[in-house]
């Protein structure tokens, strides 16, 4: 691919063999990119396709993306074996709930933050960034006694503790206020009589609806795809997530590959689906996060 | 009189936000830093003041300069791995921006980065098993013996930095992709018009163009790295139920020691030196990003 595009000085009248040779090379790419992508997620296909099939022919080489006897048992055996349906509604109630807090204490904590020049809130934005580089995982033993003198674990509320704020949420909202609400707006709706808590509702938050809804996909999936914290807060059957509960699955001793995949398939067709139908509000909320400085 | 209203409704607001960030937050990370001095097994009630013994006892501590070493490796094994791939494919999918596909090879690119780790995890522990898997059936295929991946400490390893890696190049491409948006157009019309081919436009404009995001990139794929765990629970824990080999890692060896060997205090001070990695990576990045502000 390189030696094809060696040509060092472009010759005006060489311009058609140019475009030409542009074009197969924008074809190789396209080659390569759709190979490398099909790659990206063929563990995955495959991961469903064992799902479907029989004992015999997971082990069959080579492995078939269509099962040839498509069969449902490997389903019905982890249903009858797990409470998979709680472990989902855990980590959707969990993960819901988690969006929900992170969104309101971030839309209104960042509005603060970006237009409210008092040096009282300066030191508390310190205090917030200071602490937003510390990794959940280096503070999670105190916090999981914390719960435990609350009376909380094994629950949702439990679950929920660790995942009430997130300091990047902060950052990305007060970003936003920053840049998409001008002090013009808010001092002429002040003029006219507004209250504060009024112009917060019904200006503020109406144009934050963008950040708002990138927000609230990243912390979603964030309480989703967790795991130390779960693995540690719930340790009874029917309290788990559904990754604790899958993770915990695996190690079990009658426990084959075939009701692994499904179990996995279970889980992760839906997450996919949403993934692909909010793929835009996720991607702009983490495309945000690399512009934090 | 104005401002003195301003100013209460800024407190008012920002109060419940501010109290949960300290409950939920800032405690705990004091309560880290502090529980690291002390030395406090559950059962008892009293933990007594021990200084820095625990961390003396750490560095001495077999199983955790195992796990140091091998989450050290995972971590920059990542990186090794993710960056460049990642910098080459959003420079690629960049390319081809008007592709039909380009929403195809962003969308799936992306997707093991969302997908729940667990289940993901599964899908590689298939993949990599020593009799049922794909990857040996292919290896004997070529005439290569199959290796036992999941149990040799080498081979477990670097099948760990495997899914790690392919979790992690999503998020990297899509950051890249941002960078190779955010490129003056001017700069590559200009080099096109020197006669810089496409490949030497990459390395020369765009790599150095991008030197910024490529240290970010970096740095928040290593901090992720020294953090992993549920990759190393899923992959390195025996399916059969037996006590497997394990991939000791940081996290894991912390949760050990603080609630299977009740030694709290210990797996504190743990804690602390993984925040001290944490700490100086991002010093690090922040240096060299004002070094080159200054410039």
């Amino acid at each position: 691919m390189t030696q094809t595009i060696a040509a060092s000085t472009p010759r005006p009248k060489a311009g058609g063999r140019m475009k030409t040779r542009g074009k197969l090379i924008d074809f190789a790419i396209d080659v390569f990119l759709f190979c490398f992508s099909i790659l990206m997620i063929l563990p995955l296909v495959f991961l469903v396709s064992n799902a479907f099939k029989t004992p015999e022919e997971i082990v069959a080489w080579p492995p078939r993306i269509i099962p040839s006897d498509p069969t449902l048992e490997n389903f019905r055996s982890v249903l009858a074996d797990t409470p998979l349906p709680l472990w989902i509604f855990n980590s959707v109630a969990f993960s819901t709930l988690s969006m929900v807090a992170i969104v309101m204490t971030s839309a209104i904590a960042g509005y603060v933050l970006a237009k409210f020049p008092f040096r009282s809130l300066n030191i508390i934005f310190i205090l917030i960034l200071a602490t937003a580089i510390v990794p959940f995982e280096v503070y999670m033993i105190p916090l999981y006694f914390q719960a435990q003198a609350l009376g909380v674990l094994n629950s949702l509320w439990g679950l929920l503790l660790g995942y009430l704020v997130m300091s990047f949420g902060i950052f990305l909202i007060r970003q936003n206020v920053m840049h998409s609400i001008p002090d013009e707006l808010l001092e002429a709706a002040r003029i006219d009589g507004a209250g504060e808590f009024w112009i917060f509702w019904r200006i503020v938050l109406p144009l934050l609806r963008g950040a708002l809804g990138a927000l609230a996909v990243l912390a979603f999936f964030q309480a989703w795809t967790s795991f130390a914290w779960p693995m540690i807060v719930t340790t009874t059957r029917n309290s788990y997530t559904i990754e604790v509960g899958l993770a915990l699955f695996q190690t079990g001793f009658t426990v084959d590959l075939g009701r692994l995949s499904a179990a996995s398939a279970a889980v992760l067709v839906p997450s996919i689906t949403l993934f692909v139908i909010l793929r835009r509000n996720f991607v702009q909320g983490v495309a945000s996060t690399g512009m934090k400085e | 009189m104005l401002q003195q209203k301003r100013w209460r409704f800024a407190i008012l607001a920002i109060l419940p936000t501010l109290a949960i960030f300290a409950w939920v937050r800032m405690y705990p990370i004091v309560e880290t830093l502090r529980l690291s001095l002390h030395q406090w097994n559950i059962l008892s009630k009293n933990k007594p003041f021990i200084g820095l013994a625990n961390f003396r006892e750490l560095f001495q501590d077999q199983l955790f300069l195992n796990a140091l070493t091998n989450t050290s490796i995972i971590a920059f094994g990542v990186v090794i791995l993710t960056v460049p791939t990642a910098m080459v494919i959003a420079g690629l999918i960049h390319h081809r921006t008007h592709s039909r596909f380009s929403g195809f090879y962003e969308t799936s690119v992306f997707i093991p980065h969302v997908v729940s780790l667990v289940p993901a995890a599964m899908a590689w522990k298939w993949i990599f098993d020593a009799k049922l898997g794909p990857l040996n059936a292919l290896l004997e295929f070529f005439g290569i013996p199959a290796q036992a991946w999941l149990f040799d400490p080498v081979l477990s390893v670097i099948c760990i930095i495997i899914l790690c890696s392919w979790q992690a190049l999503g998020y990297a491409v899509l950051i890249y992709l941002v960078g190779f948006k955010n490129l003056p157009v001017s700069l590559f019309e200009a080099a096109k018009l020197d006669g810089a081919s496409g490949v030497q436009r990459f390395w020369h404009v765009s790599v150095p163009m991008l030197k910024p995001i490529t240290l970010y990139v970096s740095v928040v794929t290593l901090i992720s790295g020294f953090n992993v765990y549920a990759q190393a629970f899923v992959l390195a824990s025996d399916s059969q139920g037996a006590p497997g080999r394990q991939v000791r890692v940081l996290v894991l060896d912390m949760l050990e020691n603080s609630f299977r060997n009740y030694r709290v205090g210990y797996a504190a001070s743990e804690a602390v030196v993984l925040l001290a990695i944490v700490l100086v990576l991002t010093l690090i990045q922040f240096g060299i990003l004002r070094e080159k502000g200054r410039k």
